[in-house]
């Protein structure tokens, strides 16, 4: 079972790195949808549904002549920085500063979640390092059961029902 | 007077203010006289009083002045600046209405009174805790007065145009012409406005120390309705972009959108972090802070896409009233790290996790994602304006960088809103996780195997990461809903055995039994059906071409077949639409007319969207306008897989939250008679 698995997720792995090879059209499209229409409608490229839009012809004109001259992807995005300036890329692709845009989220998620794992295991060790609660009420805070009782005596919902 | 209404609005505004400042100062005296026992002139129990009517007559001002800007608007009144620049002549009456919330006065105009509104009910039913409910309206009164200054002296909407009354406005943006116009403001408004009441009553418990959890059950419904506000004005938004921005998406990641989303993901994790507090007394200071982010959240986002901070599509609202905003902001945050490190030792927990598999951690990791999607957020919204300050470069944050950060968040909020119900409180068994758990993981496979057999196979696609997604979407989303679905048949079960009914009347009662679970069940249900309907973007295709007669547009089985055009005018536009014959094979399904309009008074073009929905479908067609070269109409045809599956799904979370709301049914309590001593004896 294993052995089938492993294989289903080459096989996975291989389509993705080889079956990538395209024609310009879908390139075209594909990169397309990675540059923003500067014409100032803040749209995605080969989603300016702007009519008479005097910038999106152009653009993608410039990008079917990028393909077509059989550039790589990042070739032709930094045709696109160079002329019209890094705001023409839909997403922080550049390197240096923008990686913080990637890194950031997911570097935040990791710390909060690791974060939250040792809160949970320190308080499970204090919680058992506690002792046990004496029958007379010397601790600052009522019984579990009282503590319960109290919490139904006050409920809104039972209250305004009464 | 030349121009009564304009005058009446104004003064009313002014009125509010003063009202507004009285109930803040006179609140405030009253409490701390009474907090601290110290006597004053005036008993302070009157004087709370006092305060407290002050509070429901702003109400009666804003209303006065809201009054008056919706009668200059019906009136044709240009001589208000605002009328005249927001609406013309021969605009629908609806449109008129709508003219209230079209602009920044009028928004802010729209705000102030919901506000008010809100407090007026909290005022009116302040018995439910008199003394809590004081300190509530004392610090909602200085919100409003926020508000109020902004209307008096940064934004007002009665001022008067120069020179000469005009004969005709400018008109509305073409834009917001549009039926779901007309509540998706409101109902977005009433959302952020609405965080504010738990806000208060949060503020005002710690404030005064209030014992117990009983704050909380008095703030849950305002806390859930207000969500469920929110969650409408998002999606009502969301369906407006879809029919009329017409780029055949719902969502673009605009800063307008993350600022509506900001609040509602705090807001969620807060009323999941709340039933902790409720059940074990734990996480109090998380939850205060939770409620004070959602309400910052709320301001924070309006003052991002009002001051010109980042730049939006919604250019109709910016501003420069930023430096206001900036500033309340500061002031709450102030007030809440003061009150929060004064009273901290008033949040103290009183019970500790005890497993870390357990339903108290999978509502901590909840928060956790749900947080961890809210920072992403801001993160993206704000980065642009990060990356300026560092390089000097502006960069423009887009749906890809949204789309490949947020979806791995989403999914893993998917794969906790199936696990959670699933554990029990304090800690759970390894026999129990087995049982509980089997028949979702069968499901998650089943659906995965029966997706890639109905042809989802990303692999073989170009871009295959929105595939691979939207197969792990699917695949976990029937998972979460057999984990529903057996969790309720389970209870229907036990209530069946107790009570001798059948199956749909026990699940019926078990419903309303306890209406709250089965409720944010349900509520848990929509949200999936919505991420399945989010999902089939994945699948999206469109096409665009310049259509004569009998032209012909191929996607997929469908055929576009274009028979006609045609042009109409009424005395607010011009129309340019299409007839456009729609088959699926060599049937004929219907007939769509997407429409390009013209407005006369505002002198701009729009796009009036035709779509063609079903459970596995949209056609979406636009009529983008005409090629400048040719004179020849350019369509564009989107095929856009389960996009009614997001409506539906909205549709159940309102049900969902009615009945969450809805108060249970309680036990029926039976009289016992207990003879007495002397009963028995006079018995014998």
């Amino acid at each position: 079972m294993l052995r089938r698995c492993l294989h289903v997720l080459a096989i996975c792995v291989f389509a993705l790195t080889v079956l990538g090879a395209s024609s310009d059209d879908t390139r075209v499209d594909k990169i397309g949808h990675k540059l923003v229409c500067q014409c100032g409608c803040g749209q995605i490229l080969m989603e300016c549904n702007h009519v008479g839009c005097p910038v999106s012809p152009v653009m993608i004109d410039e990008l079917k002549a990028q393909v077509a001259a059989g550039l790589a992807e990042t070739v032709v995005l930094k045709f696109f920085i160079t002329k019209y300036g890094p705001i023409s890329l839909a997403a922080p692709m550049r390197g240096g500063f923008d990686n913080v845009a990637w890194i950031v989220p997911f570097a935040v998620l990791l710390l909060a979640t690791v974060g939250v794992a040792f809160l949970i295991r320190y308080w499970r060790k204090r919680h058992a390092g506690l002792p046990a609660p004496s029958s007379v009420g010397t601790a600052a805070l009522p019984l579990p059961s009282v503590q319960d009782r109290i919490r139904r005596e006050t409920d809104y919902d039972n209250w305004s029902e009464k | 007077m030349p121009h009564p209404m304009p005058s009446f609005g104004s003064f009313s505004l002014i009125l509010a203010l003063a009202l507004c400042v009285y109930s803040l100062a006179a609140g405030a005296l009253a409490l701390y006289a009474i907090a601290h026992g110290k006597p004053l002139a005036v008993p302070p129990e009157r004087l709370r009083e006092t305060a407290r009517r002050a509070g429901i007559a702003s109400f009666v001002a804003v209303t006065g002045a809201a009054v008056a800007l919706v009668w200059a608007s019906f009136t044709n009144d240009y001589s208000v600046a605002y009328i005249l620049h927001h609406t013309n002549r021969d605009l629908n009456a609806a449109y008129k209405f709508s003219a209230l919330w079209s602009g920044q006065e009028g928004s802010l105009l729209l705000w102030a009174w919901l506000l008010a509104a809100y407090g007026f009910v909290l005022r009116v039913r302040h018995k439910v805790d008199v003394t809590l409910s004081a300190y509530a309206s004392t610090i909602l009164a200085g919100v409003q007065i926020f508000f109020l200054l902004l209307l008096n002296f940064a934004a007002p909407p009665f001022s008067i145009a120069p020179g000469p009354v005009a004969n005709d406005g400018f008109g509305l943006n073409p834009l917001l012409q549009y039926p779901e116009m007309v509540i998706h403001p409101p109902m977005l408004y009433l959302g952020y406005v609405g965080f504010t009441i738990p806000f208060a009553f949060a503020l005002g418990a710690l404030m005064m120390r209030y014992p117990g959890e009983k704050w909380i059950h008095i703030t849950r419904r305002w806390t859930m309705v207000t969500w469920l506000f929110l969650t409408c004005g998002i999606c009502l938004g969301m369906h407006w972009a879809y029919a009329v921005l017409g780029w055949g998406g719902y969502w673009g990641w605009d800063p307008v959108e993350n600022a509506s989303f900001l609040p509602w993901l705090t807001g969620t994790a807060f009323l999941h972090s709340v039933m902790m507090q409720e059940k074990r007394g734990m996480m109090k200071a998380w939850n205060v802070w939770l409620i004070f982010a959602t309400f910052m959240l709320s301001i924070l986002g309006t003052l991002l896409t009002r001051s010109g901070i980042v730049s939006s599509v919604h250019a109709f609202a910016q501003s420069s009233i930023g430096n206001w905003f900036t500033t309340f902001l500061v002031i709450v945050f102030v007030i809440c790290l003061f009150t929060f490190f004064y009273q901290r030792d008033h949040l103290r927990s009183e019970n500790k996790l005890e497993s870390l598999v357990s339903r108290e951690s999978s509502f901590l990791f909840n928060n956790l994602i749900l947080l961890a999607a809210c920072f992403t957020v801001l993160w993206g919204t704000l980065f642009p304006v990060l990356s300026e300050f560092y390089d000097g470069s502006k960069v423009t944050m887009g749906p890809p960088y949204f789309n490949r950060v947020m979806v791995p968040v989403g999914l893993l909020l998917i794969l906790l809103t199936g696990a959670g119900p699933l554990l029990p409180w304090r800690s759970t068994s390894f026999r129990a996780i087995r049982r509980n758990f089997v028949l979702p993981c069968i499901a998650i496979v089943a659906t995965a195997i029966v997706c890639m057999a109905a042809g989802v196979r990303p692999w073989q696609d170009d871009d295959a990461s929105g595939g691979i997604y939207a197969l792990v979407c699917f695949a976990l989303s029937a998972g979460v809903i057999t984990a529903i679905g057996a969790e309720f048949l389970r209870g229907a079960g036990v209530v069946r055995t107790q009570s001798g009914r059948n199956l749909f009347s026990s699940g019926i009662l078990l419903v309303r039994r306890n209406t709250r679970r089965y409720g944010g069940y349900l509520i848990h249900f929509g949200v999936i059906v919505m991420f399945i309907g989010l999902a089939g973007s994945a699948f999206n295709q469109s096409k665009e071409l310049e259509m004569s007669f009998g032209d012909t547009i191929q996607l997929g089985n469908w055929r576009i077949v274009c028979q006609s055009y045609s042009q109409d005018s009424n005395a607010n536009f011009d129309t340019d639409f299409a007839l456009l014959d729609v088959y699926h094979g060599n049937k004929k399904v219907t007939q769509l007319t997407p429409e390009r309009r013209f407005y006369t008074a505002s002198q701009t073009t729009s796009t009036m969207v035709a779509i063609h929905s079903t459970l596995a479908r949209d056609i979406y067609i636009v009529f983008e306008g005409r090629n400048p070269d040719t004179d020849r109409p350019i369509i564009k045809v989107f095929l856009n897989p389960l996009v009614n599956w997001i409506w539906i799904g909205v549709f159940i979370v309102i049900l969902g939250t009615g009945i969450a709301l809805t108060p249970p049914l309680l036990p029926v309590a039976r009289r016992v008679e207990v003879p007495t001593a002397a009963a028995e004896a006079a018995h014998a």
